[in-house]
């Protein structure tokens, strides 16, 4: 042979030129895929905030479904109050996780509102984010014109348990929503709570957990009633205009947001 | 050239790919060395993604793609890879191409890749696509290593998909997402069937590796070690 292949010089060249081949190989790849890869996931999005309003359709068939039933996207603050900016583009999983990183403050999140209309019927799509056991736990839910009665929603997971905390990304959960509603008669924020045991189901405002994955059902529970109370404001002022109205000046971020996001250091 | 011993293995080539020794290759993995069963190599993954029959595929066909071309990779480097750093180019190789498997599956098959994606990662540190780069591919010619690298990969596949076809069967009652035991059975509807929750948990899968390790050694005698 006429070099050496265990000479120190061999040895780092062939180490760094491995490392460069493969890296350029993945490099050129990585970029050569990622349209498709970006598509599919907003695709899914759109497939997800479709299946909320309880419109079922393909991965393929999602934007033109998308374009023609969502009519309008807005994002509002902690307040329910519309702020500047792009809802369809806002990664709420990531802010939710700078959030909980305390990187983001509980009062600058912004929650976006999806406005459709089904079958005639305005809706309101709301997406909803926090934790389970294993990772994040997401999902999307559909609000009628009344801006309190749940229509449809869909829920999805990093990594629950097969068969235990990865059920509530089925019909046998997801089913229970429509015809819940978020607050009481007179207004009053109730949330939706999902309850451990089964035998609420007759609570207006409840749903039953899923048996064994009762980590995963405290982090929806905990997500829903974090989240809804943030939207429960935007609902009551665009459904119902001028009557009386909350206590405003109560409303602070610490009835909104959980404020204690110093513990992430 | 003068050593008779030294040509006769050059001359093999020309008794094909796929010679008695070379099928030897494919088949003795599958049983008399297999790398779950006998080796005991990559139970990790058995372990983890044998809940789903479709889970279990993919995760076979991944390894089945890292496993082959990474020992092809490796055996057609043999001769230039400084011996003191095999073991991280080895490791560099098969990083490489399982990142490559998880950005075609996340580009091409979406919705499988959002079911297997935690797990793909980890087939760098399968043990069995190491084993056979350092046992085999370092010490072997290109054609014979991809065909060591098929058949290792092909003897893992069997063993995942029967785990799997137990573990969605009884604790799930499907199988590939089809559902096997009727909805009527089960005691929410009136029945009197309920699912095996222990199936879906990785205690259960490595219960049934076990199960199949009996049933193998006492089928095989070979297998039976000697006291």
């Amino acid at each position: 042979m006429a070099f050496d292949k265990n000479s120190n010089t061999f040895t780092f060249l062939f180490a760094a030129i491995l490392v460069v081949v493969v890296g350029t190989v993945l490099a050129v790849t990585y970029l050569g895929l990622k349209p498709a890869y970006d598509e599919n996931v907003r695709r899914e999005k759109m497939q997800n905030i479709l299946a909320a309003m309880n419109v079922k359709v393909d991965r393929d068939a999602a934007p033109e479904k998308y374009k023609e039933l969502v009519k309008e996207t807005l994002l509002v603050d902690a307040q329910g109050k519309p702020v500047e900016g792009d809802a369809f583009s806002l990664d709420v999983l990531k802010q939710y996780k700078d959030w909980k990183a305390g990187v983001l403050k509980p009062e600058t999140l912004k929650y976006p509102v999806y406005k459709a209309t089904v079958e005639g019927q305005q809706l309101y799509v709301v997406p909803v984010v926090g934790t389970g056991l294993w990772g994040p736990v997401w999902g999307y839910l559909a609000v009628r014109d009344d801006g309190r009665t749940i229509h449809g929603s869909t829920f999805d997971h990093k990594g629950e348990t097969p068969g235990l905390g990865a059920e509530i990304a089925t019909p046998i959960f997801y089913d229970q929503f429509p015809g819940k509603t978020i607050t009481e008669e007179n207004g009053t924020y109730t949330g939706i709570k999902v309850y451990k045991g089964g035998s609420e189901t007759t609570d207006p405002h409840g749903v039953d957990g899923i048996s064994g994955g009762t980590i995963t059902s405290q982090g929806v529970d905990e997500m829903l009633m974090r989240t809804l109370a943030i939207y429960d404001q935007y609902l009551k002022a665009v459904t119902k205009p001028a009557p009386v109205a909350m206590p405003e000046p109560a409303a602070t971020d610490s009835t909104a947001v959980p404020t204690e996001t110093a513990h992430a250091h | 050239m003068s050593t008779a011993t030294v040509a006769a293995p050059a001359a093999k080539p020309s008794e094909g790919l796929f010679s008695k020794k070379n099928r030897k290759l494919i088949t003795d993995p599958l049983d008399d060395n297999n790398p779950i069963t006998v080796q005991v190599l990559g139970i990790c993954s058995a372990l983890a993604i044998t809940v789903k029959v479709a889970n279990a595929f993919v995760m076979s066909i991944s390894v089945m793609a890292v496993c082959v071309l990474g020992n092809m990779a490796i055996s057609a480097l043999r001769n230039v890879i400084p011996s003191r750093i095999r073991i991280i180019a080895q490791l560099v190789i098969a990083a490489g191409l399982v990142t490559l498997v998880d950005i075609l599956l996340k580009a091409y098959v979406y919705d499988v890749s959002k079911q297997v994606g935690v797990y793909v990662g980890l087939i760098i540190t399968n043990c069995i696509i190491m084993g056979r780069f350092e046992a085999f591919a370092m010490g072997n010619k290109v054609g014979p290593s991809a065909l060591d690298g098929f058949g290792n990969s092909l003897g893992y596949a069997w063993i995942l998909v029967v785990v799997a076809f137990f573990r969605e069967l009884f604790g799930n009652g499907s199988l590939m997402g089809y559902r096997i035991i009727p909805e009527s059975w089960y005691a929410t509807a009136g029945g009197a069937y309920f699912n095996n929750n222990m199936m879906i948990l990785p205690p259960m899968a490595l219960v049934l590796v076990g199960i199949i390790i009996w049933i193998q050694r006492a089928r095989n005698t070979k297998l039976i070690e000697q006291a």
